[in-house]
């Protein structure tokens, strides 16, 4: 798959929206993976923080503070491209959230597979958490335990078959 | 005879957007669309909208739609449904057909928007007349409109936009994407409806071609061949995927037969989808009295449309004397929102599009 | 027999309550949903060639499903031609491939 697209976490990691090593080893943080100067800004009008930053003109790509970030997953479930994900490698386990669109919901403590950018199986997954308030407007947030050596490439879930 | 201020034939994004406008400066409203219900493809769209805050941005098409017709609704905007435009007539006429009762009347209004939105593009297959291939449009019709998946194993030719993103509603309907195909040798939407896709184990080809749809009655098996740089199949690169639905998603082209009756004049733009009414950027067409919006004025997305449809509909109502006061400055608001969408790499070809049209339209040589 | 009933979805709320209407579809008794097309009802039980070219003789079916492209008329209560995603289902209705 990677013939279409950039698939390697390097490549993401010079993103303007991308935390740093040492911000994620603290604590949960956005992960922006927004790489197309397309016109859309949800992620920094919904962010309570104020850590998101687009500008005025709307097809700039977004910059993370990750000071200000608390990793709250706000804006994974606002993106409509669904491309921010939270990552927290503060623990034993790394845990990262996604937004997840799909039926049967994910639900916690279920294991199931770590997806990868390109749907491959990274690893297993653990469900800690399925945020779906109403503000998300049935997009869930799905936070999982993954091995933290795969952390940074996990960007959905799979049930076993 | 029905005589009102404003009639917009179509209550889609744009109709429903120009419909508030016009309700909202006090010109009466007279909405006509053919479908039972308002909202065009707004009730059809179950994803997050891009844009920003003024755009209603990371909110769904489907509540966009809800606020939409409320606010027309509130806005004073008679609706009638299930009545077909079927002409206009010399007079400034615009002749109904209630589908319902089969009687047929006519409209007489001082100012008219067409808002007829767009139809989807057929790409001429071997088997492509066959039952099951249907538009990508089509499939989100069924499903989001009918809550019926139009099959279960799907090929969808076409990655732009909606070809992605038909794609990832398909699957979230409970379908499976055997394969997403394109001709050229790139993924042409944006890169995050592709990943979508991806993430969910989606195989995807570009530089590739249906060549065949194979089936008895309908769609069974289609065969893919690879495709050279010059687009030209590659002999012995056939290979077959199994499929009980073939979506199509190669673009959509302006409805204006409502426009070209009226007389107006078109002009042929490839980046806008094809033959659209000429028009100046306060959405008025080359006849008087007709103003357009959405994508029956160049193929763009409904929160173009919407914009579109606020200006046209401000507009008309200014020029009969409804709302002058704020008008200038509403429509200032809605063309900057407006250029917000038309930016960066992939609103730039729209946007030099839509100004090549302008500047036909301003030099005048059609009157 | 095939269904492509949508009972759950991830985003929409699908009612579970909604009224059910008898149409027959050349003398077979199929279950619709109140304010669907009969294009909607045909296609969830499977049903896609809905009508035969005069001429070929290929079958045809539901295309634009915005009544357009009319590739899926029917005849429906014994009226040709009838677009059936533009025609909603009543009780009773009876449908024959066009």
């Amino acid at each position: 798959m990677s013939r279409y697209f950039p698939q390697d976490t390097e490549y993401f990691s010079k993103l303007p929206g991308y935390p740093s090593q040492e911000r994620m080893k603290k604590g949960p943080v956005a992960l922006i993976e927004c790489n197309q100067c397309i016109p859309c800004n949800p992620c920094e009008s919904s962010c309570r923080q104020g850590a998101i930053t687009v500008g005025s003109q709307i097809t700039n790509l977004p910059v993370l503070d990750e000071e200000k970030c608390i990793g709250c997953g706000i804006c994974a479930a606002a993106c409509p491209g669904q491309a921010v994900r939270i990552i927290d490698l503060s623990k034993e386990e790394g845990i990262v959230a996604f937004p997840y669109e799909y039926l049967p919901a994910p639900q916690k403590g279920q294991i199931g597979n770590a997806l990868g950018r390109d749907g491959s199986v990274l690893g297993q997954a653990r469900v800690v958490r399925v945020d779906a308030p109403k503000a998300y407007d049935h997009t869930m947030v799905v936070w999982v335990a993954v091995d933290k050596e795969i952390a940074k490439e996990v960007c959905s879930f799979g049930g076993k078959d | 005879m029905i005589e009102t201020d404003i009639c917009i034939v179509g209550a889609g994004p744009a109709g429903l957007s120009a419909a508030a406008a016009a309700g909202e400066a006090g010109a009466s409203v007279l909405v006509v669309d053919e479908n039972f219900k308002a909202g065009g493809q707004l009730f059809k769209q179950v994803h997050k909208f891009f844009g920003s805050e003024n755009h209603k941005a990371g909110t769904r098409g489907i509540r966009i739609g809800e606020q939409l017709l409320d606010r027309a609704r509130k806005a004073g905007a008679v609706f009638r449904l299930r009545t077909l435009a079927y002409g206009f007539f010399e007079n400034g006429v615009l002749g109904l057909y209630d589908m319902d009762s089969q009687e047929l009347g006519l409209v007489k209004a001082k100012k008219y928007i067409f808002a007829t939105g767009a139809i989807e593009n057929v790409l001429p297959m071997k088997g492509g007349t066959l039952p099951g291939v249907m538009g990508a449009g089509a499939a989100q019709t069924l499903m989001h409109l009918y809550h019926t998946r139009p099959g279960n194993e799907i090929v969808m030719v076409g990655s732009g936009n909606v070809g992605l993103i038909v794609s990832y509603q398909l699957m979230q309907s409970g379908a499976k994407i055997a394969a997403l195909v394109e001709a050229a040798p790139k993924i042409s939407g944006y890169e995050v409806h592709a990943r979508k896709l991806l993430r969910a184990g989606v195989k995807m080809y570009t530089s590739t071609t249906v060549s065949e749809i194979k089936g008895e009655d309908q769609v069974e098996e289609v065969v893919l061949t690879e495709l050279d740089s010059d687009f030209k199949p590659i002999p012995g690169s056939e290979f077959s995927v199994k499929a009980d639905t073939v979506c199509v998603a190669v673009g959509l082209s302006p409805l204006t037969e409502l426009l070209q009756m009226a007389g107006c004049k078109l002009y042929f733009s490839k980046v806008l989808g094809g033959f659209v009414p000429l028009h100046g950027r306060n959405l008025k067409t080359t006849h008087d009295d007709i103003y357009l919006a959405g994508d029956c004025s160049g193929i763009e997305e409904a929160s173009t449309a919407m914009e579109e449809g606020r200006i046209a509909g401000i507009g008309a109502s200014a020029e009969i004397g409804f709302g002058t006061d704020k008008a200038d400055e509403l429509i200032k608001q809605a063309q900057e929102r407006l250029d917000e969408l038309r930016q960066g790499p992939f609103g730039d070809r729209r946007k030099s599009g839509m100004e090549e049209i302008f500047t036909e339209y301003e030099k005048g040589a059609w009157a | 027999m095939t269904n492509l009933r949508i009972t759950e979805h991830p985003i929409l709320d699908i009612p579970a309550d909604t009224k059910q209407v008898h149409v027959y579809f050349e003398g077979k008794e199929l279950l619709a949903r109140e304010g669907e097309t009969v294009a909607s009802a045909l296609t969830s039980y499977g049903i896609r060639a809905f009508r035969t070219t005069r001429k070929r003789h290929e079958p045809r079916g539901v295309f634009c499903a915005i009544g357009r492209c009319t590739d899926c008329m029917m005849t429906i209560d014994g009226r040709k031609n009838v677009r059936t995603c533009m025609t909603e289902v009543k009780e009773g209705m009876q449908i024959e491939r066009g």
